[in-house]
Formats: C-alpha cells, sequence, structure tokens
C-alpha cells in the first residue's frame, strides 16, 4: 500500500485554494485543505472538498477518438494525431492560416496555454486565438 | 484584481456589486466575513437578493443593466456632498473636469428611476464608500457580461479613484476571476491581441521579439475573439477549429447558433478530460489530463502564480496537454521539443518582464504575485501604489446605456444567468461528482412568488421559457431572491441550457456577451 499527500493548487474557481491531495496506490482517494496556503488558509469550499471525485471519474477520455462513418471511434495516438495534423495542415494549403482557430483554455496550465498560443502564432501563423474569459 | 485577497480583510468598506460571492468564490467570502466581523461596512448592489445581501449594511437590487447610471449616482451624490479625496485627484488623476461635467447629470431623482433604488438609499450607499477608507470594491461577471460591460467596469474605477482608493492597501478595483486559470491564459497570451504579458502582436518591437525567439516571423494583425470565431465558421472564412479544454455548446450565447456554426467545420478537434457537447461534434477528439496528472503553474485571481502538481500518472491513455500541443506542433512542421513543464516556464520567463524574476523553486512555498520582474523581487501585492501603470490615472465620462434587449410585450421579463454553489461553468467536472450532483441534480429558474401567482405555476412545476432565439423546459423555483419582472437560470446544466434563450449581442470593446440580461417570455407547459 502506498499512500501519499501531493500538496497543489484547486482547478475550480480563480482563488487559487491550496489543496492536499490524498493519493493511495495511483488513485486520488481524498481532497485535504492546506493550512499555509497565503489565500485559502486551511479552508476549501465544497467543490474543492470534492475535487478528487471528478478526477477519479469512470466517464474521463480514456483514449483518443476519430469520427470515421459518422460516429467517434476509439483510436490510436498515432491515427488521431495523423489525423488532426492533416486536418489542420488541408485547412492552412487550401485557405490560408486565417481559416485556423485555436480556443485556448482557463482551465489547463499557463505552461500549456504558452504552448498553445505559441503553436497557433509560430505553427499555423494567426493570432486567432482566445478563450472563455469573456464567458 | 488590483490588491490581494486576504487584503479585503482590512478593508473599512467593502462594495459588491455584481458579485455572489459566497456561492462562487466562497474562499474569497471569508476574507470578507473577517472584515465585517472587525467592524467594515459591506454594500451590497445585485438584481437577486443574495446571500451577501442578508449580511449587508446596505444591500440594493438594481435594475438589470444599470450598473454605470447607479455608478454615476454614487458619485454625483460624492462630488456634490464634497466627500471626494480632492488631493488624490489633483496629484494622480486626468480628465476629472469631464467626468464631473458627465455625472451632473446624474442627480439622485433621474438615478432613482433608472435604477430603482430610492434616492435616499443611494445617499446612503455614497456616504460609507467615500467615508470609509479604505474602501475596496468587489465585481464579478454581474459587472462584464453586459454590452456596456467596459463602461462598467470603467465607472467602478472611476468610483475608486475619486476617493482616492487605487493603489493603497485594502482598497481597490477587484474582479474575482471565475476560473482557476483564467488570468493566466490570459496572461500566457491565450487571446488573439497580445502575446505574453499583454505585448501586443501589433507592437513592432513586441512582435519582432518573439519573432526572433520563435524562429519566425510572426503575423501583427490580431485575430478573431471568440464570438468572432463562431460567426467566422458560420459565414465559412474560419474551417478548421482546435478546442483545448472549453465546452462553447454550453457556455456561449445562442447555443443553436453555435451548433449550426460548428457543422460547417471542416476540421474539428478537441482536446479534454470528458466528452463534453462540445467534443460529441468534433471530428478527432484527443484526451488531456487534469490538474493531478500533470506539473504546471496556475495563475489565481489575485496574479499569483501558483505550482500545480503530479499527483498520479495519466488516466488510461490520455496524456497531459502540454505534450499534445507540442506533438501536433511537432507533425505540422513547426517542432517543439521539451522534456517538462519546467522548461517551457523557463521560455516564459525569458520573454515575459512580469514573470522574469519567478522559478519553479520560488513558487513553491506561496508562489508569487506578478509583476515579479527580477530574481530577488519580492512579487506585488497590490497594483498602482504612487503611480498608474499609465502614469496618470484615467477617469472616464460615461453615459448609462441600456441592455441591447429589455422586456417588451412579446418577451415580457429579463432574463438573468450565473452560477450555483455547487456546481461549476458547463457542470463537466461536477455533475461527475456524486456528492456535488445529490446537492443539485439539475436546473432550475427563479422566479418570484408574485409573477408564479401571476401565471398560476407552482413550485416545482416543470415550465416553458422562451426568448428570440429558442425554448428550453425547465422547473421552476419560487424565490424571494428576484425581483417581480425577473427570473434567473443558471448555466451549468446542458439539458436546460440557459444559453439556448441568451443574447449574443456584446460589448463592443472587450466582446463579451450580454449573458445578464436578456428578454424572455415565462408560459405553463400546455395541459
Amino acid at each position: 500500500m502506498d499512500f501519499r499527500t501531493v500538496n497543489t493548487t484547486c482547478s475550480y474557481c480563480g482563488c487559487g485554494c491550496g489543496i492536499l491531495l490524498e493519493v493511495l496506490d495511483e488513485e486520488v482517494i481524498g481532497s485535504l485543505p492546506v493550512k499555509t496556503h497565503p489565500v485559502s488558509e486551511g479552508s476549501l469550499c465544497i467543490k474543492g472538498w470534492n475535487i478528487h471525485e471528478f478526477i477519479g471519474s469512470d466517464q474521463r477520455l480514456k483514449r483518443p477518438l476519430l469520427r470515421k462513418n459518422g460516429e467517434l471511434q476509439p483510436v490510436s495516438w498515432e491515427e488521431a494525431m495523423t489525423a488532426a495534423a492533416a486536418g489542420l495542415k488541408n485547412v492552412v494549403e487550401k485557405y490560408g492560416p486565417d481559416a485556423v482557430a485555436v480556443l485556448a483554455s482557463a482551465k489547463v496550465t499557463n505552461e500549456e496555454n504558452y504552448l498553445i498560443q505559441k503553436f497557433t502564432r509560430a505553427a499555423i501563423g494567426t493570432n486567432n486565438v482566445d478563450h472563455c474569459a469573456r464567458l | 484584481m488590483t490588491n490581494s485577497v486576504p487584503e479585503l480583510a482590512d478593508a473599512k468598506v467593502i462594495f459588491i456589486i455584481g458579485s455572489n460571492t459566497t456561492e462562487n468564490h466562497p474562499i474569497a467570502a471569508k476574507w470578507i466575513m473577517r472584515a465585517r466581523e472587525k467592524g467594515a461596512k459591506i454594500i451590497v448592489a445585485d438584481p437577486r437578493w443574495i446571500q451577501m445581501s442578508d449580511l449587508a449594511e446596505i444591500a440594493v437590487q438594481q435594475r438589470l443593466g444599470s450598473d454605470v447610471a447607479l455608478i454615476n449616482g454614487l458619485m454625483h451624490i460624492i462630488l456634490k456632498e464634497g466627500w471626494q479625496d480632492q488631493a488624490y485627484i489633483d496629484a494622480r488623476c486626468e480628465n476629472f473636469e469631464a467626468l464631473k461635467a458627465k455625472v451632473e447629470e446624474y442627480p439622485p431623482d433621474k438615478v432613482a428611476q433608472i435604477t430603482g433604488i430610492p434616492a435616499e438609499t443611494l445617499r446612503q450607499m455614497a456616504e460609507i464608500y467615500a467615508k470609509n477608507k479604505p474602501a475596496s470594491i468587489v465585481y464579478c461577471m454581474g459587472i462584464t457580461q453586459h454590452t456596456t460591460g467596459v463602461d462598467n467596469v470603467k465607472s467602478l474605477a472611476n468610483l475608486a479613484m475619486i476617493t482616492g482608493n487605487v493603489g493603497v492597501a485594502s482598497g481597490g478595483v477587484n474582479p474575482l476571476r471565475g476560473q482557476n486559470n483564467v488570468q493566466g491564459a490570459c496572461d500566457m497570451g491565450g487571446l488573439p491581441n497580445v502575446f505574453t504579458g499583454y505585448q501586443p502582436v501589433a507592437d513592432e518591437a513586441a512582435n519582432k521579439k518573439f519573432s526572433e525567439a520563435w524562429g519566425k516571423p510572426l503575423p501583427n494583425k490580431p485575430g478573431l475573439t471568440i464570438l468572432e470565431m463562431f460567426n467566422g465558421i458560420d459565414e465559412g472564412k474560419i474551417k478548421a477549429l482546435y478546442v483545448v479544454g472549453e465546452n462553447p455548446m454550453v457556455t456561449d450565447p445562442d447555443l443553436h447558433h453555435v451548433e449550426a456554426a460548428l457543422s460547417k467545420l471542416e476540421c474539428f478537434i478537441v482536446q479534454d478530460v470528458f466528452l463534453t457537447q462540445t467534443a460529441k461534434l468534433a471530428h478527432i477528439v484527443l484526451p488531456g489530463t487534469s490538474f493531478a496528472e500533470k506539473d504546471g503553474t496556475f495563475s489565481n485571481t489575485e496574479r499569483r502564480v501558483l505550482p500545480v502538481r503530479q499527483a498520479i500518472k495519466p488516466v488510461g491513455e490520455s496524456r497531459p496537454d502540454w505534450q499534445i500541443t507540442a506533438d501536433l506542433s511537432t507533425r505540422v512542421g513547426y517542432p517543439m521539443q521539451y522534456d517538462s513543464p519546467e522548461e517551457i516556464f523557463e521560455e516564459i520567463k525569458k520573454l515575459t518582464p512580469s514573470y522574469a524574476g519567478m522559478s519553479y523553486k520560488r513558487l513553491e512555498e506561496k508562489g508569487l504575485q506578478w509583476p515579479c520582474p527580477t530574481a530577488d523581487h519580492p512579487g506585488t501585492v497590490f497594483l498602482h501604489k504612487d503611480r498608474f501603470s499609465r502614469g496618470q490615472g484615467m477617469l472616464h465620462a460615461i453615459d448609462y446605456k441600456p441592455p441591447a434587449e429589455e422586456p417588451d410585450a412579446d418577451y415580457p421579463m429579463f432574463l438573468t444567468t450565473g452560477r450555483a454553489f455547487v456546481h461549476y461553468h458547463s457542470g463537466t467536472m461536477t455533475r461527475v461528482s456524486p456528492t456535488l450532483h445529490r446537492e443539485m441534480e439539475t436546473g432550475y429558474v427563479e422566479i418570484s412568488p408574485t409573477d408564479a401567482r401571476n401565471l398560476g405555476i407552482k413550485n416545482g412545476e416543470r415550465i416553458k421559457v422562451s426568448s428570440r432565439r429558442g425554448e428550453i423546459q425547465i422547473k421552476a423555483k419560487i424565490s424571494r431572491k428576484v425581483n417581480r419582472g425577473v427570473v434567473f437560470i443558471p448555466f451549468h446544466f446542458a439539458e436546460a441550457a440557459a444559453n439556448m434563450l441568451t443574447n449574443p449581442a456584446y460589448d463592443p470593446t472587450a466582446k463579451i456577451p450580454e449573458y445578464k440580461a436578456c428578454a424572455v417570455k415565462v408560459e405553463k407547459l400546455a395541459a
């Protein structure tokens, strides 16, 4: 039995509360508040206390999907990524880079958002990148 | 936020407007409670009677979309009574005479008519706000999600500046950001007009800097905002869409239009942790990981960059989103090779002055608040101390404009939307959580007892709500939180989607849609 707690940051609202994720044998089984955190100081809201429940949800996407004959079907990463790259390249070649739009995310990390906008601007060649800040 | 969350505890007055703080930012609300325990006065202006209204010195329910009139009215009274901080205005602000002339046009009687708030109450609000320092303003999407969103925010900034409350501890103008990393997504240039740290793509020097760093000439024409993208797809100008961790099929206004647009795409890629309503329409779905399965950083509402640490291995075959984007980039011919999120963060630092002094090592304990320009800089607790970022504080003379759509004979009631305490945004994370689902299983429409009685609607009855965009069936919840003539629907629930009804009209500058006010009709279902 391997039990650990991991000190991290809640992924719900913008307060950025500290959360200790309780990990038992590679499964997140509980969430605890962090006493020393500058904003949350040992508190969590009902969403934070239960955040482990969505992490382990059986509804999580576990494999890439590709639409074949109108249906989304599980495929390998190689097949999905090949299709994604071909789809984007095809649109850029046919219509130019400004025919591509990208939505970054208020849910993913800074590092990931940085790569998404770098991808949009440098790899595709357009500034059509936005996210849900307005929504 | 200009200031920090813990500073709220030392404010002498906190003016909460358009923020249902206890439900949507409970931990920020905790600091407001601490201030109240120490004797701070709370003022609440919200079209709904929220929990904070019960705890306030004064709470008002302004007519939907009348915020500019309300704030101009408060400034009118403050200037008439001489309660402003004239020394601060003279030393640090510009354009005061224009503002003064404009708010002269908003005497209490006129403002009472527009907002529905009695003139005497306006006077009490103005007096409490102006005479207790420091005064903090806390706002949220109730201010921004209007066709006058930018005007609303500027008006709050006016109010804070003329009373000398910007650039001081426990004062300021403080938006509570609704998503864990919406601040970071903006800071990182996930916007059509700026690179990281708000460096404009159209600025020659900034564009050159990024073009050189990334080894490729970069476009300098600002791109499309989210609503312009969907219009662009509809018009056939946008042919490919790559969506990471967003669910526009629940969160965007006028969902019929969004769905019709998405069906026209030639290439539609969605990367998410769940098969969302949006992902179900995609051609290719890529499984990303949750925050528990990767390292990185989030930036919270007070500009604090905080560590995110991997707790478990990615679920199933899912991959951290940074790896997926890097792989996709390499495959379209622009190779990206990173061994870790920390390596990406080091690149961000080099290009972003406000993050330049940070490192994973320094963020370990309590994070750091930007701007943090050098490795020995302690971070910035509140902004605009001694001088504004732009030099002098600009006061704006702003006129009240009504919402884009108001109740009329066909659609006689106002609809406003928002979140409920137990759920989060499009519900993909909270609705799969058994504990949270038990608290609130589906959507509802809050309707006042008077309106319910007049329409013959009972509590819990399924009813029809329609607008010019669409109609939904939804459970009625008779509630004194809403005034007569106003209904409220939380937008988390795809099966009773508030955004089938909302108006996609948007603010001309911020391009934010008017989720907080549109006209609807409420009816009993045919027997």
